[in-house]
């Protein structure tokens, strides 16, 4: 597991750019693109979730507020203020990093369940401001926003839509990589590990988690703002505590502490749903009934057991 | 010249005094233990020495500077390491892995540089690696450099502990009960390795039950009886001191 870790997690970057290279020749209409693409967005988000969830140890049940508002600030200045789309992006994603500063300082002090119900309840304000402020927002009825432009160039539809996310994705993953790899990934795992023997082998607990509660909430307003200008339209709906949930259940689910169990969470939570609307009034009796099974037979994950699996068979 | 000045330290639980008024100093290069019955304070007295508890009263001074009701890794980054009764090792993380965290403090790594690591972190890194791993092989887990740390035996995981402690490079290291828990040939392996780190002239404080290893390799002693000082002194002065013998060893030899 040491050593070759650099150039085994390079692998996974690799077959991942591959599978996002190759995924366009099953992808057989325009519909299938708008899946993937949503794949993509939830994915970037859980990588950056999973920072903080997985390798740090901390809970957050907000995360579809910092998404949400990222989305929001992206829609609101381009369609309000007429800022153009990148430049709402960065100032979208710097507020949003801004205010996981300023909130997590305090709050990353409560552990467990409580930190669960402060991030919870900074969720839920976020999702009732914009749900209320519908002189900015437009309420409960959503907004429209502009497509992303940038030098002349206007990005649409899904297929071009596609090839900017699966980058953004491979990015986002590469990085998160290059983190937990590095001296600030092992001090996250370790205070997650014991959070006083990482004290006193001289890491500062509250300035770490307080860094990467900062990345998790930059990488979802990164995803709320593309999401934003992709659809064309937002509503409270991605903002909402129901988001949050199933953001941290896509993280669960693929496996915690695993950058790439946390795409393959993101891509089987977002595209079962879809494959089993064909079960009609069934579908989330059977979703529910495959999470659970899952878990129950897979309590670390479905890539973490996976390549255990893997790794027991070829010893 | 004395490293590590402790004055009037003290540090009630509601109400009970755990540790109250005690005075003594480390000099540098030396091992220092600290011996007591149970519940005499010592693992509180290491508690309160890395910080990982703020004192009622009194002042830790350490090389000259005051570092009470510091948090633990401004002791860390002041230079004095630790290691756990109660084993606190990252089992989530590989054997190497968890010394590399012990030497956090001397690479430095920005958030940013961090995610994109330029050329250099790797330089860093590949060198960090193979000095963790010279410490492994320093502190006898030669075995288990590649091992995950959940898949280690309880000796090697002290080790591991110790190996950690090192890592950070410290000038004073605590060690609470470094043999608890081994058998007399794991003990005798302990021994040796603490009495080469006192060579190498890092100050050891030691918390220790094994008196034989206590005895053996200590240059000065600490007598903790209820969070007071029962008695301090050489080897020869403790083994001879008629309270001693009475509240702690006494019982001992006549057991």
């Amino acid at each position: 597991m040491s050593g070759t870790n650099v150039a085994s997690r390079m692998r996974g970057l690799a077959v991942l750019a591959g599978v996002a290279a190759l995924l366009p020749l099953v992808l057989v209409n325009n519909y299938y693109y708008e899946v993937a693409i949503l794949v993509g967005l939830n994915a970037i988000v859980c990588v950056g979730l999973n920072l903080l969830i997985g390798y740090a140890g901390q809970i957050s049940l907000g995360h579809a507020g910092f998404f949400g508002l990222g989305a929001y600030g992206s829609a609101v200045l381009t369609a309000r203020y007429g800022w153009p789309p990148l430049a709402a992006m960065a100032a979208a994603t710097f507020a949003v990093a801004a205010l996981a500063f300023v909130i997590g300082r305090p709050i990353l002090r409560l552990r467990g369940h409580y930190l669960a119900m402060a991030t919870l309840g900074l969720g839920i304000i976020i999702s009732i401001v914009v749900a209320t402020e519908d002189r900015i927002t437009g309420g409960p009825d959503g907004m429209a926003v502009p497509p992303l432009s940038a030098f002349g160039l206007t990005l649409a539809g899904e297929r071009s839509w596609y090839w900017v996310i699966a980058a953004v994705l491979v990015l986002s993953v590469w990085l998160a990589l290059n983190l937990i790899e590095s001296p600030r990934g092992r001090a996250l795992r370790a205070l997650h590990g014991s959070e006083i023997a990482a004290e006193v082998a001289g890491i500062d607990s509250a300035r770490e988690k307080l860094r990467v509660f900062v990345v998790s909430a930059i990488y979802a307003a990164i995803a709320g703002s593309l999401m934003a200008h992709y659809a064309g339209f937002i509503t409270p709906a991605k903002v909402t505590f129901f988001h949050s949930i199933e953001l941290v259940t896509m993280v669960v689910f693929g496996g915690m502490a695993s950058t790439f169990g946390a795409v393959v969470g993101a891509a089987v939570l977002t595209t079962l749903p879809q494959a089993l609307t064909v079960l009609k009034e069934y579908e989330m009796a059977v979703f529910g009934a495959v999470m659970m099974l899952t878990m129950v037979f897979m309590p670390r994950g479905l890539v973490p057991t996976l390549s255990s699996a893997l790794n027991g068979r070829r010893r | 010249m004395s490293l590590l000045e402790v004055e009037g330290l003290a540090r009630e639980f509601g109400g009970v005094n755990a540790i109250s008024d005690l005075y003594f100093s480390v000099p540098a290069g030396t091992v220092f233990s600290i011996i007591g019955p149970n519940g005499a304070g010592k693992t509180t007295l290491l508690n309160l020495l890395s910080g990982v508890y703020a004192p009622s009263a009194g002042q830790i001074v350490f090389d000259g500077r005051p570092l009470s009701g510091r948090a633990p890794h401004e002791h860390a980054a002041a230079g004095i390491a630790r290691t756990f009764q109660n084993l606190q090792v990252f089992f989530n993380m590989s054997a190497l892995e968890n010394v590399l965290v012990g030497r956090t403090l001397h690479d430095p790594c920005g958030l940013l540089a961090a995610m994109v690591r330029p050329p250099r972190l790797t330089r860093d890194e590949r060198k960090a690696r193979e000095e963790a791993a010279t410490l492994m092989r320093f502190v006898g887990l030669t075995d288990w450099i590649d091992a995950d740390a959940d898949a280690m035996p309880y000796g090697a995981l002290k080790r591991l502990e110790i190996a950690r402690a090192l890592a950070a490079q410290p000038r004073l290291l605590l060690l609470d009960e470094p043999a608890a828990g081994l058998n007399p040939v794991e003990t005798q392996g302990i021994d040796t390795l603490i009495s080469r780190l006192a060579k190498s002239g890092i100050t050891v404080v030691l918390v220790e039950h094994n008196m034989r290893l206590v005895m053996g390799i200590s240059d000065h002693i600490l007598v903790l009886d209820y969070g007071k000082c029962l008695a301090e002194g050489t080897v020869e002065q403790v083994r001879n001191d008629p309270r001693v013998i009475e509240a702690y060893l006494g019982a001992a030899a006549s057991a």
